[in-house]
């Protein structure tokens, strides 16, 4: 009678994990794009892993067994959300993704100010090739703050008020 | 009942293994590719599981933990080196 009982929790257990398999294989091939695809992805790897493990430890009902277990799904716990950020880092900055598809894109502002930013300094840097005065006043400054005082210089004297202030913050890394 | 839900269970994760391995095959980009590899080895480790649980022996619990392990390593170098081509 008791063990017709833990066997039975043993095989819904493992029905839904292989089910939360069958789910991800299912949301692989039908979702459109590799974002999509990674949330399909997750499910076996935490859930469904979970959902083994425990049908395991139902089953044998022992001791011994549960710290390797626990190892086994802490590990995979670890794990899985470092490698899909990885991926979909990675997926984000080779464009690996369908943008007509996404509700809302928060990167996007962020990255075409990090751009507009860079293009500016690089412009900067061309024109004080020639004769700028800073250059040869403050020899030991860094790169980035060169390209901060410039730009503080240029938004208050050309173009003041136009741009707001708060649009600015060119010490800020993006992408970090 | 118990042998009805392993046979299930077997016949779910041989189609899961399909689709992901489906998935390895088509993929469009290499980012595709190591996404369903990691379904598969989470779907590899589910089989080992049910192995165990139907022979009633504990031979792969080192291959379930080595497994969590290299699918991280995998995709996380993959997903380093990978470039704008697709």
């Amino acid at each position: 009678m008791e063990e017709t009982v833990y066997d039975a929790i043993t095989a819904v257990l493992m029905l839904g994990g292989a089910l939360m398999s069958l789910a991800a294989a299912i949301g692989l091939m039908r979702f459109p794009d590799l974002l999509s695809r990674m949330h399909a992805a997750t499910k076996p790897q935490v859930l469904g892993l979970l959902l083994f493990l425990l049908a395991l430890a139902v089953e044998f009902r022992s001791w011994k067994l549960l710290p390797v277990l626990a190892v086994v799904w802490i590990f995979m716990l670890l794990t899985a959300p470092v490698s899909a950020h990885m991926v979909g880092r990675a997926g984000y900055r080779t464009k690996h993704l369908r943008p007509e598809l996404l509700v809302i894109d928060e990167l996007d502002d962020v990255v075409e100010r990090a751009q507009r930013l860079l293009r500016e300094a690089e412009e900067e840097v061309l024109e004080d090739d020639e004769d700028d005065p800073q250059v040869d006043d403050d020899p030991g400054h860094t790169y980035t703050g060169e390209l901060d005082d410039d730009e503080m210089l240029r938004s208050r004297g050309t173009a003041a008020g136009g741009l707001n202030s708060n649009a600015q913050r060119p010490g800020q890394n993006p992408e970090g | 009942m118990m042998s009805v839900a392993v046979v299930a269970v077997s016949i779910m994760l041989a189609v899961a293994g399909a689709g992901a391995i489906y998935r390895i095959a088509r993929g469009p980009s290499i980012l595709d590719r190591v996404l369903a590899s990691d379904v598969l080895l989470a779907i590899v480790g589910a089989a080992l599981v049910t192995d165990m649980i139907v022979y009633r022996n504990l031979d792969y619990l080192a291959l379930l933990v080595a497994i969590s392990l290299i699918g991280f390593i995998g995709s996380v170098t993959v997903a380093r080196f990978v470039t704008d081509r697709r």
